[in-house]
């Protein structure tokens, strides 16, 4: 058996690897063991490429593993659970930036050779434009989630787009045409990183989700598509594999707000249609205020409570408080569960991560199909820095932007405690009836003070 | 290998892809996509040929820049993925006991 035998049967046993290894992040009982699989995979496959007899130097590559690795420690290490999405954009960033740079050196060295063929120039085309795509989308989405960039775009940017777009299948055709010449290739990088940066900066912060889900998606595809440049069957095996999951993580999120990933990624925003409900309309003389102690009397009593959180409950720190309260309550003989809107967080899945690491058990996260026809037996719904997910708009005004989402029917419940700084909108930008409903009661303040308060009133 | 069972390859793995991720509970998805982000970050043996090769001092260096920011995403990615996933398996590990029990 000769070396690339064995170089391609390690490849195809880390391929096994992965497969395995995402089967196991399927499940919360295997989902570490997956992770760690997967891990091994990449390290079979790395020791594997770097028997490659094309490799004539070390220096380089065990470089730049060194500057990574310890790079991508010090990011994964650090992170607070809160920003999670923003390192996963940039990871994803930086993988499509990783294909990129492959595509472009190992299409330079074939022009070079003059060995250069169809399959690699149309590869590496396709390459350098998902990738740049995946880069500099990625980066947006980085500052967008971190907020700190409001920039939301100029007008006719959608013909902008549509010609970037446009220019980057007629620069593709040219550097397959006239391969020899690699300024094609390198113009075709620079158009699709900044249509990259202009499909990202229109989209608000309520889809940040399904613009993450996305990029992974992307990041997979970009990698894919270098294995075509390669000729190298586990990056298209594995690329692919990442490229489809993404895509079923986009099309999840994208159930969960009823909008299309096209809907999202045009940007075709709620606009004009917010003007037609009026907040003083909605909620004049109709809101009631409470106090903590008050909550603390009504829960005291309470047989079934349902919290249901959303972004603000991290950006108020509140998690641990919660955890708090919500042991005092199970001491009490309350039952207490979570419910949890599929885009609650930043990213799919955001909430119950950050819930898990207030130590809140796993089990007590609810799913909204699962816990929605709950809500008619439960005394209270605490509603914690959500907003638009609980809206009851979404089913009654057909002209609402959030028209169709599926929400939690939180109005169901006998009572429901809003805790919120003030009346203001939630990324929708639209006023909640729910804020005026007979059962519902307003506890006006920071969300982790509140439950602070209330948990200590709950001792008294 | 020829373009067409290249191809072939990556039409299955996609469907493969679907099968495994279509079931997945909302609890996971957060550590799913960290995770096979970190394995998109494959791109990084082809870096490592790559920057190994010394083609010319342009390649090498596109190359070494590649081999980092895939390394960043690779170790990164496994790293942050099972620093999640031990904070969802840290307590009560055997609620939900099998049919054996």
């Amino acid at each position: 058996m000769n070396r690339s035998n064995i170089i391609e049967l390690g490849y195809l046993v880390a391929a096994v690897f992965f497969i395995v290894g995402l089967k196991g992040l399927g499940k919360p009982r295997t989902a570490r063991r997956g992770n760690l699989l997967g891990a091994s995979g990449m390290l079979l496959a790395v020791l594997v490429a770097l028997l490659d007899q094309a490799i004539v130097s070390y220096w380089v590559l065990l470089a730049g593993l060194a500057v990574g690795a310890t790079i991508g420690s010090v990011l994964a290490v650090r992170v607070q659970m809160t920003s999670m999405p923003e390192l996963v954009a940039l990871f994803n960033g930086f993988g499509g930036a990783a294909s990129v740079l492959v595509a472009t050196a190992s299409f330079i060295e074939v022009t070079d050779l003059g060995v250069i063929d169809d399959q690699v120039s149309i590869a590496a085309s396709t390459t350098a434009l998902i990738g740049a795509v995946t880069l500099t989308g990625s980066i947006i989405a980085f500052f967008k989630l971190k907020e700190s960039m409001k920039w939301s775009g100029f007008g006719g940017i959608r013909t902008v787009n549509a010609l970037l777009a446009i220019s980057g299948i007629v620069l593709s055709v040219l550097v397959v045409t006239d391969p020899t010449n690699t300024t094609w290739l390198w113009a075709l990088v620079a158009v699709g990183a900044l249509l990259g940066v202009l499909l990202v900066v229109p989209i608000g912060g309520a889809d940040m989700p399904v613009v993450i889900a996305l990029l992974n998606s992307l990041s997979g595809l970009a990698a894919s598509a270098t294995g075509f440049v390669l000729d190298n069957t586990l990056l298209i095996i594995a690329g692919s594999l990442v490229g489809a999951s993404g895509l079923v993580l986009t099309q999840i999120m994208c159930v969960a707000m009823n909008r299309s990933a096209l809907a999202v990624i045009f940007s075709t925003a709620p606009s004009a249609s917010m003007g037609s409900i009026d907040p003083d309309d909605v909620y004049a003389g109709k809101v009631t205020s409470t106090s903590a102690e008050e909550v603390a009397m009504i829960l005291d009593t309470a047989g079934r409570v349902v919290i249901v959180p959303g972004y603000g409950l991290a950006v108020a720190q509140a998690q641990h408080a919660v955890r708090e309260m919500t042991k005092v309550l199970e001491a009490n003989g309350t039952e207490v569960v979570f419910a949890i809107h599929p885009v609650a967080g930043r990213m799919p899945g955001h909430m119950n991560v950050l819930l898990a690491e207030a130590e809140i058990d796993y089990e007590q996260l609810i799913e909204m199909d699962e816990v929605n026809p709950t809500f008619a037996q439960t005394d209270v719904a605490i509603v914690l820095g959500a907003n638009d997910v609980v809206n009851p708009l979404a089913k009654t005004d057909p002209d609402s932007p959030i028209a169709g989402m599926p929400i939690l029917d939180v109005d169901k419940a006998q009572t429901v405690v809003v805790i919120k700084r003030s009346l203001s909108p939630g990324f929708a930008g639209i006023p909640n009836p729910l804020f005026a409903a007979d059962n519902a009661i307003m506890l006006f303040g920071d969300g982790k003070k509140a439950i602070t308060d209330i948990t200590k009133a709950l001792g008294e | 290998m020829t373009l067409i069972l290249a191809f072939t390859l990556f039409v299955l793995a996609v469907f493969l892809g679907v099968e495994l991720i279509s079931k997945v509970p909302p609890t996971l998805h957060t550590p799913l996509m960290s995770g096979s982000n970190a394995i998109s970050g494959i791109t990084l043996i082809g870096a490592l040929v790559s920057a190994g090769s010394e083609h010319s001092t342009l390649t090498t260096l596109l190359a070494f820049g590649a081999v980092t920011l895939a390394t960043i995403n690779v170790v990164g990615g496994f790293l942050v993925t099972n620093r999640m996933l031990s904070m969802f398996t840290a307590r009560r590990p055997v609620k939900k006991t099998g049919p054996d029990t």
